[in-house]
């Protein structure tokens, strides 16, 4: 009988899947000392004031926003607009959602989607297999591991120059295919591929990196323990390495998908906007905003979003484990 | 319950901020009429412009400062892609900032920013409006008011690749079925040489030669009331030319991912027999650095149309006065100095930026120097102004919408045409 | 083992690829970056002369990046230790409320909170200063970094800080002493983190800063121009691109050391 669960002292580790949840509030029992409460709060402020002015602020006035449009009107003798906003309610989300922008706003959330499931999970399995690589002790790894980081490194911006020359008609990424050259930049679902592909090589360091620290924590022993135990590298893969790892990768993985689901740079910089096949909802609120100055409806677009995004989080929390929010109690043996 | 308390609090702030704050800047109140009279104000300001490509404007300032030494002008260079400048000028107007003085718009922007009281009206007698070209004094105007001074042209020309239309024995085309007989004689004995390009990418440059294509028609974006003619003949010959260009392969595939710089490179590498292009290219083409291919084998013509010469879009770019500088009257002071026929000058024999003083075309010695500004100079002057309206970002994109869709062949050329129509009767009511 | 050879070759050309495409044309001479072979013929540095040209202040530029990234990773792993310990080892009501707040901060477009941004900085006259770069920058990475710390403090097993109390270390002395050196491999990783995000920014450094003393690396190599507006100095912004990126990788790789020095110091049995 191979026992998996290593009977030892408790390694670093977070709880195994294995030894199943135990419900919220396991270490309820533990440290709640008089002060801990104010020593909390102490702690925890800082990054709440934090939060508070450059992000909850904006957001607040952005949500305003999303329930007023400009004032429309162009004075006849001089051509000037009209100064000024006016309340319209809810105006903004229905037109979203039946107005004339329905189909580009519905397109830009399939394609938002799109993009995040199949992107991210390509990443999950690129990262953690980079993760694995730069764990193993072997010739040459310095040199491995700085490989790995160098795409991440690579700022945004120019990475979007860089592929875009890569996928140009003329560029290297045709150079090296075969047939007739591809329009990746072209609308179309080449140009959706044209960015998993970026995209993919640009964050699976990111996860990779998360999942390493993770794998960093784990003893040797346990492995020691499971070798004795003959397990094989799947399986210690999977029962042992994996359950260990899964509250980093979870969080990385958690963050990697509000980022997708926010994805912006490089549909706009390798792509262009306008193009369906690659429009993002963040990229039509950014139109709209910029190029058209229509701020409500802009807003209105990055609540939506928000909304979409916190569903998504709030789904993922429920399916993948309540681990994320270290509400699985932890044992204490 | 302390920290929920406090986070109570943090919130509770951060909203009363938000309220308090108006939305982006507009704070509502009738428009005030303009008054191009009265600009005031004396003492430093900054010149926002793209990057200074040449390092030719930082002499130009360096000039002016030494002779204003209390009205230093300090140059803020934004990035080099246009959309990207634009974004930092309107944020800017709309945090109603005094950090930018002199706008370097593009002349598609004026309206936009002057309809927004961005800009200030200027008065047009400080100005030598009657020596520049009149085509570019239009891009400056909205509603007969003055809000911006041309300060560099730009005009769109036929590149032909003389080598080859000489040993065929022929001329450069003047109409649209010349240009494919041109290249039915031509190309079966040029390997890898295509017909024709332009800026075909989804973006600003397929207004402008989908404005082109209109134009050279006999057709109009946009009539003189404003109101959009698009649901033409002459507009649907227009917009046809391009996609029987693409359907046919006159046009190549790869062309409908061009900007100017991929239709240069293929250009520049001997792949096109016709290319159309502003004059930034001749330079580039010319040189001998063995960059380019063609190099002594090009030469440049108007564009050509459907009966005979074609239209060309209105480029370049005007100085405008923010309405949110305090020192009005340097920065009057400053266009004046800029646009000046001895400033503009030296502009074109160190940038080779087409002027806007008319009478700098016909310099001989400049004409020496840049062989195409004859043909630029009627390219200009026959050239047409792209809409000039508040919400041209959204014009455009619904005419790049209806002109990328036709090319690509999804819709037809009568339904495209249709609905863009339709989408302009709204956008400009 | 040939196949795991085989599977770190694979990944180190899939990473690599692209960067090295970056290289050779940034190697390029001006006149012939559009080839397609493998190595440049010849190799110039003209791009890179051009990338460090006078009137760039490229160099300024990345002293100004450094401070950025500098500073915002050092105020945000400041805080983020706090609050991460205060979450993965404090109990305390409204936990769970902090945690679900912290990561909503990051679901909202960060695009559409531009311009309410540059509103108040204008307002508070934090235009054309660091701080208007940092500030933000230590918003847009603070959730990620508090989850991550969380996640990591919460790996620590509560023996050792009870253990430490026993000994007769403070709360404060068991966390600095005993949980901070185990946790080496989560704060360097989100050092890390902080550092790429924070030098990688361009939108709200373009937007809040216009005098060119001040503006980050990402932000002048987008000003960067060939001889014309229309041309687009590709070699240049390509130079530049691989002079961003070495300091990082660089810095990262000392960090890398740092993370398994931690690792075997802190004695996690």
């Amino acid at each position: 009988m191979v026992t998996l669960v290593p009977a030892g002292p408790d390694p670093a580790g977070p709880d195994s899947t294995a030894s199943g949840p135990t419900g919220p509030g396991g270490g309820s029992a533990r440290g709640r000392r008089p002060g801990t409460g104010r020593l909390a709060a102490l702690l925890v402020s800082p990054t709440l004031l934090v939060l508070g002015l450059v992000v909850l602020y904006p957001i607040i006035s952005a949500v305003r926003l999303a329930f007023y449009q400009r004032n429309d009107g162009i004075d006849p003798e001089t051509g000037l607009l009209v100064q000024g906003d006016r309340f319209v309610g809810i105006d903004n989300f229905t037109d979203m959602f039946t107005g004339e922008n329905a189909d580009r706003f519905l397109n830009a959330l399939t394609n938002t989607t799109t993009f995040t499931v199949v992107a991210v999970s390509i990443e999950v399995v690129v990262g953690v297999l980079m993760a694995l690589v730069m764990h193993r002790a072997f010739r040459g790894r310095a040199l491995v591991r700085a490989a790995i980081l160098v795409p991440w490194a690579v700022p945004t911006a120019i990475a979007g120059l860089l592929w875009r020359w890569v996928f140009q008609a003329d560029g290297v990424a045709n150079d090296l295919l075969p047939g007739a050259p591809v329009l990746w930049t072209t609308d179309g679902v080449q140009a959706w591929f044209a960015v998993v592909i970026a995209d993919t090589w640009k964050t699976a360091p990111f996860i990779g990196l998360l999942v390493l620290a993770g794998l960093q924590v784990i003893s040797a022993e346990i492995y020691e323990a499971a070798r004795l135990d003959g397990a094989g590298p799947w399986r210690t893969f999977f029962s042992i390495t994996l359950p260990l790892v899964k509250p980093t990768l979870l969080v990385a993985v958690l963050f990697r998908t509000l980022d997708t689901l926010r994805m912006f740079d490089l549909p706009y910089t390798l792509i262009g906007p306008g193009k369906e096949a690659t429009d993002t909802v963040t990229v039509l609120a950014f139109e709209e905003a910029v190029k058209f100055g229509k701020y409500g409806p802009a807003s209105a677009y990055a609540v939506v979003l928000f909304v979409y995004v916190a569903l998504v989080a709030f789904a993922f929390v429920r399916l993948l484990g309540a681990d994320v929010f270290g509400t699985k109690g932890r044992r204490s043996r | 319950m302390i920290l929920s308390r406090r986070f109570v609090l943090v919130t509770a702030t951060a909203a009363a901020l938000a309220l308090g704050a108006s939305a982006c800047g507009s704070d509502s109140g009738s428009p005030a009429p303009p008054q191009p009279a009265a600009l005031e104000g004396v003492g430093p300001i900054s010149l926002v412009t793209g990057k200074d490509t040449s390092g030719n404007l930082q002499n130009q300032v360096d000039e002016w400062n030494s002779a204003h030494p209390d009205q230093k002008v300090t140059v803020i260079e934004l990035p080099e892609d246009a959309d990207a400048q634009r974004q930092q000028m309107v944020q800017n107007a709309q945090t109603r900032s005094d950090a930018y003085g002199v706008l370097n718009l593009d002349v598609v922007w004026t309206a936009e920013f002057a309809a927004n009281q961005w800009v200030v009206p200027l008065p047009e007698a400080d100005f030598p409006l009657d020596k520049l070209l009149p085509a570019t004094v239009e891009t400056g105007k909205y509603f007969k008011r003055l809000y911006a001074v041309p300060i560099t042209s730009d005009g769109g020309l036929l590149y032909y690749r003389k080598d080859l239309l000489d040993a065929a024995g022929l001329k450069a085309p003047t109409t649209w079925s010349q240009l494919a007989e041109a290249c039915a004689k031509v190309l079966p004995t040029a390997a890898g040489v295509s017909c024709y390009a332009g800026q075909f990418e989804k973006y600003e440059g397929l207004t402008v030669n989908f404005s082109e294509a209109v134009n050279s028609a006999g057709g109009s974006v946009v009539g003189e009331d404003g109101k959009p003619t698009l649901d033409t003949d002459a507009a649907r010959k227009g917009l046809q030319f391009l996609v029987d260009g693409v359907k046919s392969g006159l046009i190549p595939q790869k062309a409908r991912t061009f900007k100017e710089e991929e239709g240069r490179r293929a250009f520049q590498a001997g792949e096109l027999l016709f290319h159309r292009q502003w004059p930034y290219q001749y330079a580039k083409a010319s040189a001998t650095d063995g960059s380019s291919a063609v190099a002594g084998k090009f030469a440049v013509a108007p564009l050509p149309g459907l009966d005979g010469p074609g239209a060309s879009s209105l480029g370049g770019h005007n100085y405008a006065v923010s309405a949110f500088t305090k020192n009005k009257k340097t920065a009057v002071d400053f266009i004046k100095y800029s646009a000046s026929e001895e400033q503009q000058r030296k502009n074109l024999e160190k940038t080779s930026q087409a002027p806007t003083w008319s009478a700098l075309y016909d310099e001989a010695d400049l004409v020496t120097k840049f062989p195409y500004l004859t043909q630029l100079k009627k390219s200009i002057e026959g050239a047409t102004k792209r809409p000039g309206v508040v919400k041209y970002q959204e014009v455009s994109r619904a005419i790049q919408e209806a002109a990328y869709g036709a090319m690509s062949g999804d819709t037809p050329v009568d339904d495209a045409l249709k609905s863009l129509q339709g989408k302009l009767e709204a956008l400009t009511k | 083992m040939r196949w795991r050879y085989l599977g770190i070759a694979a990944i180190v050309v899939y990473c690599l690829a692209p960067f090295y495409w970056m290289l050779v044309s940034s190697l390029r001479r001006t006149s012939d970056i559009f080839d397609s072979g493998p190595l440049p013929d010849p190799v110039s540095l003209e791009s890179y002369r051009a990338a460090f040209a006078t009137g760039n202040g490229f160099l300024r530029a990345l002293l100004n990046s450094f401070v950025v990234a500098g500073v915002t990773t050092a105020v945000v792993l400041l805080v983020a230790t706090f609050a991460g310990y205060a979450l993965a080892r404090l109990e305390f009501r409204g936990k769970y409320v902090v945690l679900a707040l912290i990561i909503a901060t990051s679901m909202f477009p960060g695009i559409s909170l531009l311009v309410p941004l540059l509103e108040l900085f204008s307002g508070i006259g934090w235009i054309n200063t660091y701080q208007a770069m940092i500030v933000p920058s230590v918003g847009c990475v603070l959730p990620l970094a508090v989850w991550n710390l969380t996640a990591f403090f919460r790996q620590m097993p509560l023996e050792l800080e009870e253990a430490a109390q026993i000994d007769g270390c403070t709360p404060a002395g068991a966390f600095r002493r005993v949980i901070l050196p185990l946790a080496a491999p989560g704060v360097f990783t989100t050092a890390i983190i902080t550092f790429i995000a924070a030098w990688n920014e361009f939108i709200i450094a373009l937007s809040v800063v216009n005098k060119n003393e001040l503006k980050t690396a990402p932000v002048i190599t987008s000003q960067f121009t060939g001889t014309t507006s229309f041309d687009s100095p590709f070699g240049t912004q390509m130079a530049a691109g691989v002079i961003v990126t070495i300091p990082l990788v660089v810095l990262v790789l000392l960090f890398q050391r740092r993370i398994v020095a931690g690792l075997t110091a802190g004695g996690v049995k």
